[in-house]
């Protein structure tokens, strides 16, 4: 696969990184280093390998359903920038 | 040209925890913002997710109800998008290898059965709130309703009407209550249904390209909505045009949906396997130990009714619209063996009647199932007529006579005559004063018959017993 300098800015905004021309390229040159060496991994055949979804073969530990945290809404709004009426406050988001 | 119309619908059931799906914050409803948001929905460095027990018993328990695969392992995903209430910047959900894989739910539409299969359900959290009233030209977030337990049920595209859309809804609505894993309170948005909505020429196999309609949360607005996006499809493509794949939402108060987004700036989730969470191990044994705990289903008791109590169709599909309905007509049953008819007659109508015109539920009915098989035993057994039943009830209703049946039939002089010798005696003295009717009735007029009838009755305050009554009429006339 080629990635292109626009897939480059494509991937940054999806993920609300702000790069310019620069970077994007510097950016291109890294992110295809790793798309090659992805290349030369998928010449070994995995098809009998059943794909791993964690890299510890342990499992998924359940918690009892009981409500165990308590009210501490003042402790946590200490370190918010701004809250008011109990909310946190944000950048105006309208979609 | 006919169209046909393609329907799926995703479902979102909040599930009936107690506490979060990865933190111990409480799940309950209108608390004051943010008091029930702890460090991890509040995604604080450092923190990691723990697995409710409780959510993944209420996924499989629905699985097993439709007959669905459960997943083991199943694996938690990360869903990325950025948004404020979604502090994260990530939703836990999942992609490959949900906890339910497939299943069926059976609708009924104008009396024809149909089968609706299912896709899959997934466990995921559910977002924060975000306030766009004017907090100094800031948006205001409340993060107790993020971490709160979902189950996304996808359907396939195999609904052809806005009517089996609302059908299937209803059917699984029903469902998610009777086995108890949500509360289905759709004005809190505890069930929400999107709609993927698209039409083809009729006959032809290749979908169209469909509109996803988002957050409908009554079943009038689903099927509003559908209705609405059918026909908008179906303008654009009779003038020529082509449909756009995109979001939409419904307009409740114009009655009309309009574009969210479109396909160019639909996110890319950029979904994979959640690190925080190990792959969930869904043993056989306990697979079995809930199905114990599983009710007689709404499908099996619908069958129960019409093969073991010969009721209808129709009638056995209301009385198991809830299970609180279907358990009050097995506790009245109970009591009065034989007369499922009566029974479920007396339960879609008056009971619900009322319960409907007062807002209740039924759990808090005012007649117990046997306070009403107590007066349905009246009528059955010729004491008191069904007119004359329907008066006891309204007392009963009322609390009048501690319910008692007998007592309010006393009071109110209620009881119906059904002695042979006293209904003897009140047709001769009708008889006796309208002869004119008499010969009328005897020259060919039915209508004189009916007009006697009533005279009794009148009589009689509408205390007679009715068949009777009838019968010593024809005995007295014909005889």
């Amino acid at each position: 696969m080629t990635l292109s300098v626009s897939d480059v800015k494509r991937i940054a905004d999806l993920a609300y990184i702000e790069i310019d021309e620069d970077e994007a390229k510097e950016t291109l040159i890294q992110l295809s280093g790793i798309f090659n060496l992805i290349e030369t991994m998928q010449a070994v055949d995995t098809s009998a390998v059943e794909p791993m979804s964690h890299a510890q073969s342990v499992t998924q530990r359940l918690r009892e359903d009981a409500v165990t945290e308590t009210d501490q809404r003042e402790l946590y709004q200490s370190i918010a920038p701004q809250v008011e009426a109990g909310l946190y406050l944000v950048p105006q988001v309208i979609e | 040209m006919q169209w046909e119309i393609v329907i799926g619908l995703e479902v979102h059931a909040q599930l009936s925890t107690q506490s979060k799906i990865f933190s111990g914050s409480s799940t309950a409803y209108g608390a004051a913002p943010n008091t029930q948001a702890s460090v991890i929905d509040l995604a604080l460095p450092g923190v990691l997710p723990v697995l409710n027990k409780g959510a993944v018993e209420r996924a499989i328990k629905l699985g097993l109800s439709v007959g669905a695969k459960i997943n083991s392992p199943s694996i938690f995903a990360r869903k990325n998008y950025f948004y404020p209430d979604l502090p994260k910047g990530y939703q836990i959900s999942q992609y490959e290898l949900p906890v339910v894989q497939g299943g069926n739910i059976h609708i009924q539409v104008d009396g024809t059965e149909k089968n609706i299969r299912l896709t899959r359900a997934h466990l995921e959290e559910d977002a924060g709130k975000s306030l766009h009233e004017d907090f100094h030209g800031m948006s205001g977030i409340d993060l107790n309703r993020a971490g709160t337990p979902l189950l996304e049920i996808v359907s396939e595209p195999d609904m052809r009407s806005s009517a089996e859309a609302v059908a299937y809804a209803k059917i699984l609505h029903a469902l998610v209550r009777w086995i108890g894993i949500c509360d289905g309170n759709m004005q809190e948005g505890s069930f929400r249904c999107d709609a993927n909505v698209s039409v083809r020429p009729h006959g032809t196999e290749k979908l169209g390209t469909r509109c996803e309609i988002k957050n409908l949360n009554s079943f009038r607005f689903l099927e509003k909505a559908i209705d609405y996006e059918a026909r908008r499809q179906i303008e654009i493509l009779e003038d020529g045009g082509a449909i756009r794949q995109e979001t939409r939402l419904y307009d409740a108060n114009k009655d009309e949906t309009r574009t969210m987004r479109t396909k160019e700036d639909a996110n890319d989730y950029r979904y994979f396997p959640d690190p925080d969470l190990l792959p969930l191990e869904i043993p056989q044994s306990w697979i079995d130990q809930i199905k114990q705990t599983l009710p007689e289903l709404p499908q099996a008791r619908r069958d129960r009714y019409v093969s073991a109590f010969a009721l209808s169709a129709y009638d056995a599909s209301v009385l198991t619209s809830s299970r609180e309905m279907a358990d009050y007509f097995d506790a009245t049953l109970k009591q009065l063996p034989a007369q499922a008819k009566l029974c479920a007659n007396w339960i879609m109508g008056e009971i619900s009647g009322q319960l409907n015109k007062e807002g209740i539920e039924m759990t808090a009915c005012p007649i117990t199932p046997a306070q009403l098989a107590a007066l349905l035993a009246r009528i059955n057994d010729g004491t008191i007529s069904g007119k004359a039943a329907k008066t006891v009830f309204e007392s009963m209703w009322n609390g009048e006579l501690g319910k008692n049946v007998d007592a309010i039939i006393e009071a109110k002089g209620l009881k119906q005559i059904s002695d042979d010798s006293a209904i003897e005696k009140l047709v001769d003295q009708v008889l006796a004063a309208n002869a004119q009717q008499v010969a009328d009735y005897r020259n060919g007029k039915e209508k004189a018959f009916n007009s006697l009838i009533g005279q009794i009755m009148k009589a009689t305050q509408g205390k007679a017993n009715p068949a009777q009554v009838n019968a010593m009429l024809k005995k007295k006339l014909d005889g």
